[in-house]
């Protein structure tokens, strides 16, 4: 038990830490490198809630490919990070205020009375549970149309993603198949008839 | 076990800091869309929680969902971003305020 | 029976439609034009005739009949029928004998006018439009000739619609009549509430019972009026304004402005009596409504005096018989007053023959004169018309009553009714209508000697031009002339003291002991109409008549310098008589321009300002300086937005704790 404890509360602190530093550091990098250090520790802690199929998904997927693109388009746009931190405090106050209403409301309400009063049947599955096969059963079952519509919206995003960002730069060379299909024997060779030049 | 409780405390600090990154980098577009990716980890982490506590994988199911439109939503938000920047060269929304009334 | 009735009212349709529609095409003409109306009125006149001989023989019953259901509404049956009996008799056959007349005059009248055609289909759709208003056996359709009759007023008197003042004339007309048929229309949808029914019939039956109901209506608050007083005066405000009495006399004198044989028709002898059928007409209810006989006696009482006031100072030779007309349309409503609604259908029929005459006189004097009207340059036409004068002096020596010209039997009788009357206003009616029979000589003969005696004061063009006016123009003179002179004579004891008037509605125009011309009638049985004439003499007004003669043939050929001196010394009264009352400037000025001016506030204030500016305008401003204060809130900035909603959220969450 005292095993448990030790793993949350580590892990908890981890991520509690690091998402701290992705709020404060300066270098958009350094956020995006602590980012992934709370994905990672957050996907420990839904290990130890036996979600394990969500956990390695949130390594695959958030580490894997949403924060390398992140950090890709950090690089890419090689910001000014002097002048996005100008009036890094002129907020702070209020943001602090904000945040910590918000963290005490949220805290307050899970008295154990209210939570009490959900019917609680937490239990720890056996080893050969499988619960990627559980998830995929129900997905493929009951879930079918969403994961359907799940599908459609990540097309829809690639699409977008690729619209928006593609352009033209004037002054390229590219070819046009459809005019090099419509191309004519004429179009391609000139006659000239010039008249000839005596040299004196 | 660690209880419900433990597991949606860590959820609101870590929603609450999320919140807290906003406004301290209010200038920095892609510092608030971390801090979207925090929120949403946030929520998720309670979507588990509750999932486990309750025995009902109907919340593991959300979270899949959730997942999929926030990695969409991360995609399209860079697209913007870069779209963004080509244009105006700078993400620094302090400058951007075509749109006001 | 039906077909008979058909006839007499269709055939003025049918030569209207075809003068109307077809008056311009080759195969008509203007010859075909006259032809055919004047064989349509003619046949309604002879078939008239024929229903009026069988009435007084006896050889037809009053009949009412439904010829055609024109609309069914929940319990309310509209129809379209003919009440026939001896009172529609003697207006078909007045109606159509006086518009015969006046078809032929006219073809000497209008002969080189352009819209010679147009005027023929006019007066042809006046007489159908008549008709179906006197052998109405309903209020509906009673209504619609009243309409009607309205209509081809205002046309005919907008005839000439190229002049300024012709126009003028007939909005007047139209708008006054309007004032009138809404009272009307008010009285109508009364009858309709409480009978259930317009026709005349079950109206006639029911009225009874909402009387012995002592129903009553509340108008005003506060005041409870009997329900058929109320019907009674709303009806005779319909009256008023067709058959022009106080206050809604004002557009009559105006509507000479058409043509001379309209005033004759429509403006003397037929339409403007319509007021006079219609609440004779009605008397079975009238003889319910005390309060309302009341209001038609003094209505009438003072119409009869102060018109006939007025045409003492008037130039025009039209305007002159147009008051008197006035004047004599009052004699009438005062005889409806008194209960006497048989002597005011007699006087309507005398003063249907000898006005007609004496405006169609007028119109010949006016062809003559080469459409001149002021009797200021006229004089000693004597002697080159000596029809038109003749026939002139028949028609005044009826209009004043002297005996035995028909005038005098029924002027004679209305006043004879006022005297012998109940009423509690009978007394000051009786005191007007007499000293009305002198101001009637006196403005009569004025104008009767400035026209045809005296010196010549035309121009020598007009006079070397001067002669006497076509067959066309003289023959209905001439057979107007014969009934104004003998009709009196010949009816007046069948038709006001014997049982001429016998019909289910008609008992109140038959006279019994009650009846404030019994006297009257005990005299004429014992000593026939001779005993009339004889006793007249005796009583003032045939005195009255003579010396209103007298005194316009003193102040007119013997000794006009008192004239301008008499003008001066009584200027003031003569500048009231002038200004006829200021009822014009009441109206025009008044209530016309009054009510613009009320308009142009409303527009400028209610429409321009608060409905335009402050609600419609107003509203759009409002937003929009709402919007530009609010709008400061949308800075464009992502974050604020960002910031509102997390905001918005903690606040949302902070109200889900607390409660």
């Amino acid at each position: 038990m005292i095993f448990e404890y030790i793993i949350f509360y580590l892990f908890s602190g981890i991520l509690l830490l690091s998402s701290t530093m992705v709020v404060v550091v300066r270098n958009p990098v350094f956020a995006a490198l602590f980012l992934v250090l709370s994905f990672f520790t957050a996907a420990i802690l839904w290990v130890t809630m036996q979600a394990e199929f969500l956990g390695i998904v949130l390594v695959l997927v958030y580490v894997g490919a949403v924060m390398v693109l992140f950090l890709f388009v950090i690089m890419m746009l090689n910001l000014e990070l002097s002048k996005l931190k100008q009036f890094y405090h002129r907020y702070m106050p209020i943001g602090l205020l904000v945040a910590v209403t918000m963290a005490v409301e949220l805290i307050i309400v899970l008295t154990p009375e209210k939570l009490s009063q959900l019917q609680q049947s937490q239990v720890s599955h056996p080893a050969e549970y499988n619960n990627t096969a559980e998830l995929g059963r129900q997905l493929y079952t009951d879930y079918m149309y969403p994961f359907e519509i799940a599908a459609v919206i990540l097309l829809v995003a690639i699409i977008a993603a690729i619209v928006l960002t593609m352009r033209r730069r004037p002054g390229t060379k590219h070819q046009d198949p459809g005019k090099q299909v419509l191309v004519q024997a004429k179009d391609r060779v000139k006659v000239v008839s010039i008249d000839v030049e005596r040299r004196d | 076990m660690i209880g419900l409780q433990e597991y949606l405390i860590v959820g609101a600090l870590l929603f609450s800091i999320g919140v807290a990154g906003i406004f301290l980098n209010r200038k920095n577009v892609i510092i608030i869309l971390m801090c979207i990716e925090l929120m949403l980890l946030a929520v998720n982490t309670n979507f588990i929680a509750f999932s486990q506590a309750l025995n009902d994988s109907a919340g593991q199911i959300f979270v899949f969902f959730i997942l999929t439109v926030a990695a969409a939503e991360a995609a399209i938000g860079l697209a913007i971003l870069i779209v963004l920047f080509r244009n105006l060269k700078t993400v620094d929304v302090s400058e951007i305020d075509a749109l006001k009334g | 029976m039906k077909g008979l009735y058909l006839t007499i009212a269709l055939s003025p349709l049918l030569g209207a439609i075809i003068a109307g529609f077809f008056g311009k095409t080759q195969i008509i003409g203007r010859k075909g034009s006259h032809i055919v109306t004047i064989a349509g009125v003619a046949l309604s006149c002879v078939l008239s005739l024929y229903v009026l001989y069988g009435f007084m023989m006896g050889n037809i019953e009053s009949q009412s009949m439904d010829l055609y259901t024109w609309l069914l509404s929940g319990q309310y049956e509209f129809k379209i029928g003919f009440l026939v009996d001896p009172l529609t008799a003697v207006m078909m056959s007045v109606v159509t004998f006086v518009s015969l007349m006046v078809h032929v005059y006219t073809i000497g009248y209008m002969h080189d006018d352009p819209g010679y055609q147009r005027f023929f289909s006019y007066i042809a759709l006046f007489t159908f439009s008549m008709l179906m208003l006197v052998m109405s056996n309903n209020f509906l359709q009673l209504f619609f000739g009243w309409e009607a009759v309205g209509l081809v007023s205002y046309l005919l008197i907008g005839f000439w619609f190229t002049r300024e003042t012709a126009v003028f004339a007939n909005m007047k007309a139209f708008l006054i009549n309007r004032v009138g048929d809404f009272g009307f229309l008010l009285g109508i949808a009364a009858i309709l509430y409480y009978c259930g029914s317009l026709d005349y019939g079950v109206v006639f039956s029911k009225i009874v019972d909402v009387y012995n109901a002592q129903t009553t209506i509340e108008i005003i608050p506060g005041m409870e009026w009997y329900v058929v007083n109320t019907i009674g005066i709303l009806l005779f405000i319909g009256a008023m304004g067709k058959s022009a009495q106080i206050p809604l006399h004002v557009w009559l004198p105006d509507s000479m402005e058409g043509p001379t044989p309209i005033s004759a028709l429509i403006h003397a002898a037929t339409m403007v009596t319509a007021g006079i059928f219609m609440v004779s007409r009605m008397s079975p209810i009238y003889e319910l409504a005390p309060a309302a006989l009341g209001f038609i006696l003094i209505v009438g009482a003072l119409t009869a005096f102060l018109m006939g006031l007025i045409g003492i100072v008037q130039t025009d030779i039209k305007r002159v018989v147009a008051y008197s007309t006035l004047s004599q349309l009052g004699y009438m409503t005062v005889a409806l007053g008194v209960s006497a609604y048989n002597v005011a259908i007699f006087h309507l029929m005398t003063h249907a023959f000898f006005k007609a005459l004496l405006f169609l006189a007028a119109g010949s004097v006016i062809i003559a004169m080469h459409h001149e009207q002021d009797m200021r340059k006229m004089g000693g036409l004597k002697k080159y018309m000596p029809i038109t004068y003749i026939t002139s002096l028949v028609g005044s020596l009826a209009l004043i009553g002297i005996p035995p010209f028909s005038g005098f039997f029924s002027k004679d009788s209305i006043i004879d009714a006022v005297h012998h009357s109940s009423s509690s206003f009978a007394g000051v009616a009786y005191i007007l209508v007499v000293a009305g029979v002198f101001i009637t000589a006196f403005y009569s003969f004025r104008m009767f000697f400035l026209v045809f005696h005296g010196e010549e004061r035309m121009d020598e063009h007009t006079k070397s031009h001067l002669h006497e006016t076509p067959k066309v123009v003289t023959l209905p003179l001439i057979l107007l002339a014969i009934p104004s002179a003998v009709i009196g004579i010949l009816v007046i004891e069948p038709m006001l003291f014997g049982d001429y008037f016998t019909g289910p509605y008609l008992k109140a125009l038959l006279v019994d002991a009650t009846s404030p011309i019994h006297a009257l009638g005990e005299l004429i049985h014992e000593h026939g109409v001779m005993g009339m004439i004889v006793t007249s003499f005796s009583h003032p007004p045939v005195w009255l008549a003579i010396s209103g003669v007298v005194a316009a043939w003193y102040l007119y050929l013997k000794n006009p310098a008192l004239t301008g001196k008499l003008r001066e010394k009584f200027s003031a009264a003569h500048f009231v008589l002038e200004k006829k009352f200021w009822f014009d400037e009441l109206y025009i000025d008044g209530f016309a321009k009054g009510g613009r001016k009320i308009g142009a506030i409303l527009w400028k204030v209610g429409d321009i300002k608060l409905i335009d500016g402050l609600m419609v305008n107003g509203s759009a401003k409002a937003v929009g300086w709402f919007s530009l204060i609010v709008r400061h809130i949308q800075t464009g900035y992502l974050f604020h937005y960002a910031f509102s909603m997390i905001i918005g959220l903690v606040l949302l969450i902070t109200l889900f704790v607390i409660l």
